[in-house]
């Protein structure tokens, strides 16, 4: 049987009665000892017997048509089995949900990098080889690859929004802010690269991959093979993180498929860190210009987020930059226009936050900006242009605990100590503070799962839902825990499998709540029938430590049930989505150090307050916040892609020379949560929180550094070379 | 990878090998090897001989040459009256790659030009003849003295800058087991027209120690600007000795990195500190005269102010002359 809701009202607070007390708490990962000991097995790891193993060849132009793969000069070197896959190689992961098989462009190269072929060989060693010394010709074409001056620009009608008169407010303003700010690519960077192993039995595919959401990747790689979905298995239990950069079906697996059906045995192909970097996606580069009008009084009157990004030709993504920008604060003259720039340069797609990553680093900037022009405080500021509905579409909030988050982060953090901009001196260093808002919209996406209990207390929760490092093994056993009124570790959840039951997949924040909201209601069904057997209504069933209670009556679970009960819990969303303007909401407070002699900036400290409903694991969701503040602390100083301005190649493709945070460049981070519910955003009342941790991080660290010393930096990320000129030498 | 035979050295006559690489550490030759970038035949592994000690006296250390970076930075000797190389060692890489580099491959470590490690690319350091991609590329990272029109490229080592600012020598064995001494001067060659040509090392030659003799008594500093706090490569760093006597600065040694081919060091600077007495004009003819040559090649003209401005900080450091 399948207990299905869809969103439509308001759902009682369930997990405010259950009483079990494995909800919220801070539970450690369940198969965190697993990771931590190297016995989780991940997708490059299985082996299987008589196993061959691939390399992809990268194209070395912009852009053109291959002409020719000379496959003789590799199949005499030793152990080279073939060159495959010229025919269905995609020329880029599917993006995000899509469901079908991204573009397979048939030697047609778009962006320098771009994978043409797999060679597969007895040995790795072998195939790398060999593809490092493939002759492929190529017919050139002259590329465009620079956004600024691409000749092909699009202009999409869903990020449009003219409402009331921009320039008048601006022109009629007491005080404004008209600033353009800079964004530069970035990469998911999961520690995991992308990895897949094929295996064939007879017509039917299984694949070892490291995907988020299995649903749409079976279905993609189905599409791009030309085969049923039915044949396709996708086995995928532990991810090396994901970030958006395994939302879709990419070119190893695909590569893999049909290397082991040409082959007749199972072939492995795992990316080198730079071809993840050029093969997969990246976040697009931003410019943003964004104006902000504010009477006297500091209230703003108009809001314009404009943005250009830049994609490949004939991608459907780009970049929601300004996302957060129509809600965030009021304003009842608000203008929005995107540009999409089409250049060859590696597939743009979505990166942790997209959209609100760097919308944020742009319009919280701005905010600060705005703050100093008007003399108020910055968190004065942002709580007096907090709207009281969405100043579009006039919906009400489905909840909006932003004013909290600022005052009691600014109460905790030390707002009150913070000085005047340049006036805080330790020896060589500058040092001042910055905050900054955050919201991520929330999203409630069609999940499936099925709850078994067993008589003997144990219970087994199974969806092909994916643990991406976020905690979904440990907030699953919970949700049913607490329902089922079990300990938690009688629990256990089965995940990453497309065997199982259909879930959200891991991404855009929505994991936790759409597929929790899935075992919440299987594990809801259940108790519907255990009432029934204890002769009580499901509403006054009481159900704790395996004992059921209700009307009068107290029995074990072996007594009430003849055998396991197993129900699918099913959830869409519904109305809510539609009647409510729904986002988690946070603020992030920084410290930094500005070296005055060299610009260098350290992050002394960091607070991040988050209303995201409620709290399924304290612990996992201090640690999503951490993660989001550090991948702030990224953006704000290090991390950027470089393209070469001859051929759009990505020029540092490693860790080496890609920056992202290393422990010393972070600080205690302090991450706390405002009791919240969210009454229509699901039956757990929770919200997403992955991304909103990241959401707006960076401009905290951007506006201490002005605080600090001064210089406002509008071209991230903020790197000593960005700084030191504008300070006295 | 191409394929290679791999030999292990159980004495240093059989390091003598025609055509051979050798392997240490293995931290940077293996990343290129992967890549391609190297292709050696065969690699002799000379991890096995006995150079492994770390020998001071009261003129000098002499320091094995597979001695690991880690041991080197804790040595107590190191530590106390070499302290420009500890806190060098100390800064670079992390500390997974300390534990496995080694003193003579970390001389001989490759440069991090992007263009270099990249087979696609042009360059005349990888594949002489081919050109210099870099140039008219993205060089944030790269060379702003001793380049050439054929290269630009940074040597990418903190530990040998604090060695060239300690004027150590490299002990090398010839292939007839004749044993000689070179400055780190003579030891790096800039690139000129011959880039693939970065160290005086012929065939056979093996780095068996440095030696580096005592510094004279005086404020050791290593001041690496660099753009995270950990694991990266230097911008501008500048390592080095001075001493100070009656208000008079009585000697200075001061090598630079990430400006140049090889550990920069200019003594023609350093002559003109050495008797003067420390002031914010002086460290501003120091600068210039560092800088004199110094040509930015866009991306990375930021390093010649930043150049300056971390020089006169470390003499102000080491001069207790703030103004």
């Amino acid at each position: 049987m399948t207990e299905h809701l869809k969103m439509d009202k308001v759902q009682p607070r369930m997990l405010d009665e259950t009483g079990q007390g494995a909800i919220t708490v801070p539970m450690d990962r369940p198969e965190g000892r697993l990771k931590v000991a190297g016995q989780a097995t991940y997708a490059a790891e299985y082996k299987a017997e008589n196993m061959a193993y691939g390399v992809l060849v990268r194209a070395t132009i912009t852009k053109g048509q291959v002409t020719s793969i000379d496959e003789g000069s590799v199949t005499s070197l030793p152990g080279v089995l073939g060159v495959f896959a010229t025919g269905k190689m995609p020329r880029s992961p599917a993006q995000g949900t899509a469901g079908a098989a991204p573009i397979q462009p048939e030697g047609r190269v778009d962006y320098f990098g771009q994978p043409i072929a797999v060679i597969v060989a007895e040995s790795f060693e072998q195939a790398r080889h060999a593809a490092s010394n493939l002759k492929i010709a190529y017919e050139a074409e002259t590329a465009e690859t620079d956004p600024e001056t691409a000749s092909e620009i699009d202009v999409p009608d869903g990020q449009l929004l003219d409402q009331g008169d921009i320039e008048a407010a601006m022109s009629d303003a007491a005080f404004t802010v008209d600033a353009t700010y800079t964004t530069p690519p970035h990469n998911s960077a999961a520690m995991e690269p992308h990895a897949s192993l094929a295996e064939w039995h007879g017509d039917n595919l299984v694949l070892h991959g490291a995907y988020q959401m299995l649903k749409f990747n079976r279905e993609e790689l189905a599409d791009s093979l030309g085969i049923d979905p039915e044949k396709v298995r996708i086995h995928s239990p532990y991810v090396g993180g994901g970030f958006g950069g395994k939302l879709g079906i990419s070119q190893e697996a695909i590569a893999a498929a049909v290397a082991a059906r040409e082959l007749k045995r199972p072939v492995r192909v795992v990316m080198a860190r730079q071809q993840v970097f050029e093969m997969t996606m990246r976040r697009t580069e931003s410019r943003q210009r964004v104006r902000l009008a504010a009477d006297k009084d500091g209230k703003i009157t108009g809001l314009a987020h404009e943005d250009r990004v830049s994609n490949l030709p004939e991608e459907g993504f780009s970049e929601p930059t300004a996302v957060a920008s129509h809600f965030l604060y009021g304003g009842e003259n608000r203008f929005f226009r995107q540009e999409v720039a089409r250049i060859h340069r590696t597939t743009a797609g979505s990166v942790r936050a997209p959209g609100e990553a760097i919308g944020q680093l742009a319009l919280e900037c701005a905010m600060d900006e705005l703050a100093e022009k008007t003399g108020i405080d910055p968190v004065q500021l942002r709580i007096q242009n907090i709207p009281e509905k969405h100043p579009e579409s006039g919906l009400p909030f489905s909840s909006n605990s932003l004013a909290q988050c600022l005052t009691d982060g600014a109460e905790r953090f030390g707002w009150s100590e913070r000085k005047g901009v340049g006036k805080r001196r330790e020896g060589e260093w500058f040092v001042g503070m910055g905050v900054a808002s955050a919201a991520r919209t929330n999203i409630l996406m069609e999940s499936r799962a099925r709850v078994t209990l067993n008589p003997d207390g144990t219970a087994l929760v199974e969806t092909d839902m994916t643990d991406i490092g976020t905690g979904t093994y440990a907030i699953l056993g919970q949700i049913a825990a607490e329902m089922l009124g079990l300990p938690t570790e009688k629990v256990t959840v089965e995940l990453g499998d497309t065997n199982l039951p259909g879930a959200s997949g891991s991404g855009g924040s929505w994991g936790a709540a759409s597929a929790g909201s899935s075992v919440f209601l299987g594990a809801k069904a259940i108790r519907s029938k255990i009432a029934k057997s204890l002769g009580c209504a499901p509403e006054e069933l009481r159900l704790k430590d395996g004992i059921a209670t209700g009307a009068n009556n107290r029995r074990p679970l072996a007594e009430l049930m003849s055998g396991p009960i197993s129900e699918e819990g099913h959830i869409e969303p519904g109305t809510t989505m539609e009647e409510f303007a729904q986002s988690g909401f946070g603020a992030h407070f920084c410290e930094v150090g500005v070296n005055a002699v060299t610009g260098e900036v350290r992050v002394r400290r960091m607070l991040a307050v988050f209303a995201a409903g409620r709290i399924l694991n304290e612990k996992t969701a201090r640690s999503q916040g951490h993660g989001g503040m550090i991948w702030g602390i990224g953006s704000a100083l290090t991390e950027a892609i470089e393209h070469d301005p001859r051929d759009g190649r990505i020029v540092n493709h490693d860790f080496a020379e890609y920056h992202m945070p290393v422990h010393l460049d972070v600080p205690d981070l302090d991450v706390m949560f405002v009791e919240e519910l969210d009454d229509h955003s699901n039956p757990l009342q929770s919200k997403g929180i992955g991304e909103l941790g990241l959401s707006g991080a960076g401009a905290a660290v951007a506006n201490a550094i002005y605080n600090a010393c001064g210089v406002r930096v509008r071209d991230y990320p903020a790197t000593p070379d960005k700084i030191f000129p504008h300070l006295p030498e | 990878m191409r394929s290679f035979e791999y030999i292990r050295a159980s004495k240093p006559e059989d390091a003598v090998r025609s055509g051979a690489t050798i392997i240490a550490g293995g931290t940077n030759l293996l990343d290129l090897m992967k890549l391609e970038v190297m292709t050696p035949e065969t690699l002799v592994d000379v991890t096995r001989l006995d150079m492994k000690s770390i020998d001071a006296d009261d003129d000098g250390v002499r320091i094995g040459a597979l001695v690991t970076n880690s041991d080197l930075a804790a040595d107590p000797h190191i530590r106390r009256d070499y302290a420009v190389l500890s806190r060098a060692l100390l800064a670079g890489a992390s500390g997974q790659l300390r534990n496995k580099a080694t003193t003579g491959g970390n001389l001989l470590q490759r440069t991090r030009c992007t263009y270099f490690t990249d087979t696609s690319q042009p360059c005349n350091k990888r594949d002489p003849g081919s050109g210099c991609a870099a140039i008219g590329g993205k060089n944030r990272i790269l060379a702003i003295l001793g380049a050439s029109e054929k290269c630009i490229a940074t040597h990418p080592s903190d530990m040998a800058v604090a060695m060239r600012a300690l004027d150590a020598r490299v002990e090398i064995r010839g292939h007839d087991g004749e044993i000689r001494l070179a400055t780190l001067d003579d030891f790096y060659l800039l690139p000129g027209g011959n880039p693939e040509k970065e160290t005086i090392l012929g065939e056979g030659d093996l780095i068996t120690s440095i030696h580096i003799p005592k510094p004279e008594p005086g404020k050791h500093i290593y001041r690496k600007v660099r753009d995270r706090s950990s694991y990266a490569f230097a911008l501008v760093s500048v390592g080095g000795v001075l001493g100070i006597e009656g208000g008079k600065i009585a000697h200075a040694s001061l090598a630079f990195g990430g400006l140049a081919p090889r550990p920069w060091r200019n003594a023609e600077l350093e002559h003109a500190l050495v008797g003067q007495t420390p002031d914010a004009a002086l460290f501003d003819r120091a600068a210039d005269i560092l800088l004199a040559d110094a040509k930015g090649q866009g991306d990375n003209d930021f390093k010649i102010p930043l150049a300056r401005r971390t020089l006169k900080a470390a003499l102000r450091e080491l001069t207790g002359v703030s103004q």
